[in-house]
């Protein structure tokens, strides 16, 4: 973390002015990691660096490029590779090793805004798990009612497809309808969709093998995060894996859970679980096999 | 790392060109198919490009035809081919990537797309070893 308060209140005064969203105290991690790009991006040394030059009377298109930042609710297919590579190539082996009668694996896209997480899931089960005589459930939740309507249908426009959805597996999932594309059926098979609201007592779940609540914590003050992966761990199984952001960590929030790197991922697992097999990290299947990262 | 822009729009080829360089390539361009060949033959294998983004409907050697005939030359085995295009029908995905290459971004596209689409391709400069 290295937002300085001054800085925060700068971004956050200007969020506000420009965009009506409220930035409170607590979302510096949520500022960070949005600017860090663009910090990058514009040459400076760090976050801090880059609010100084928002306050420059030259900032103003910088300061436009934040608020986009801040305010975009940016999703896209095989968000951040790593996590998808850590699945297909990992961790979906190390679950069908597992005694397993009902030879199912359960997982669950928190806050999945509007499906593209859920249905990235669907499909590498569908190309590493199901040709295996595996079932896969995937529950996906939202709080809002548009986004489980939204993933519940199942139409991308042409430029939401275009964010990193890999032309192989596009036109196996996918069909063409009108200027958009829609799931194929068997994707949406696979998944449940319901509103959830992660900050208050859930309804009852099953048990899931695995948990995807990426960039969501970072949205929630402390308490309610510890609350949020209090109730996380109750719905997850004692050798399961959860899923989070990239900017998101249990540390210093909640003890009972102990961090297993898989490739370049790091992945929580409740605390006692075995540590995770080396099974090694496939290339995800569609996504340029043969270039090696 | 070069890439070679396919494109018989100049102001596409220049646009495309600006994403790419922005990504760290250096740019090189044909206006067509055969032209394309031509500036892939020119190259001495250290000076290869290691990526041509293609358009699909090009006067003298359309995209299509582009690749087929890049993928059967075994000195461009490790370039990665991406059409870029506005044909956007589920079977002409299909075609493409039957012809051999490896990535589809259907126009109008953004800055993102492009880039969510180089590092699908393991080409984005972010994770790329020095």
């Amino acid at each position: 973390m290295t937002l300085s308060p001054e800085a925060f209140r700068f971004v956050a005064d200007l969020v506000r002015r420009e965009s009506a969203i409220v930035l409170e105290t607590g979302k510096e991690y949520l500022v960070d990691s949005r600017l860090r790009s663009l910090a990058v991006a514009a040459g400076d040394a760090d976050v801090n660096a880059y609010v100084d030059r928002l306050r420059r009377p030259d900032g103003a298109r910088e300061k436009s490029k934040v608020v986009e930042a801040m305010t975009t609710n940016e999703t896209s297919w095989f968000r951040d590779r790593e996590p998808f590579q850590a699945l297909s190539g990992t961790i979906f082996q190390e679950l069908m090793q597992r005694p397993n009668a009902s030879r199912t694996i359960r997982i669950w896209s928190a806050a999945c805004s509007s499906g593209q997480e859920a249905y990235t899931i669907a499909m590498l089960a569908a190309e590493h798990v199901v040709p295996l005589g595996w079932r896969v459930e995937i529950v996906a939740t939202d709080l809002a009612q548009s986004m489980v309507d939204r993933t519940r249908e199942g139409r991308y426009s042409q430029l939401e497809i275009g964010r990193g959805m890999p032309a192989p597996l596009l036109v196996k999932y996918f069909q063409r309808e009108g200027t958009g594309w829609k799931v194929s059926d068997q994707l949406r098979s696979m998944v449940r969709v319901q509103t959830l609201n992660l900050a208050a007592p859930y309804p009852p779940m099953p048990v899931f093998d695995i948990v995807f609540l990426r960039n969501v914590l970072i949205y929630f003050d402390a308490a309610t995060k510890k609350q949020v992966l209090g109730r996380v761990r109750q719905v997850l199984d004692p050798q399961g894996y959860l899923f989070l952001g990239g900017a998101e960590t249990t540390l210093g929030i909640d003890d009972s859970w102990e961090r297993s790197t898989i490739g370049r991922f790091t992945v929580n697992r409740p605390r006692g679980a075995v540590a995770a097999p080396t099974v090694g990290t496939a290339p995800l299947s569609g996504l340029a096999a043969r270039k090696v990262i | 790392m070069r890439a070679l822009v396919i494109d018989d729009s100049r102001a596409m080829r220049m646009m495309i060109g600006r994403l790419l360089t922005q990504q760290g390539f250096e740019i090189l361009q044909a206006g067509d198919g055969q032209e394309a060949l031509d500036v892939l033959g020119a190259c001495e294998p250290h000076e290869l490009p290691v990526l041509c983004t293609v358009d699909w409907n090009m006067p003298v050697m359309d995209g299509l035809t582009f690749v087929q005939s890049a993928r059967k030359r075994t000195e461009l085995r490790d370039l990665t081919l991406m059409m870029v295009t506005t044909e956007s029908e589920n079977h002409q995905v299909v075609r493409a990537l039957a012809a051999g290459a490896h990535e589809y971004l259907i126009k109008p596209f953004t800055a993102e797309a492009m880039a969510d689409k180089l590092d699908l391709l393991g080409l984005d400069p972010s994770r790329r070893v020095a």
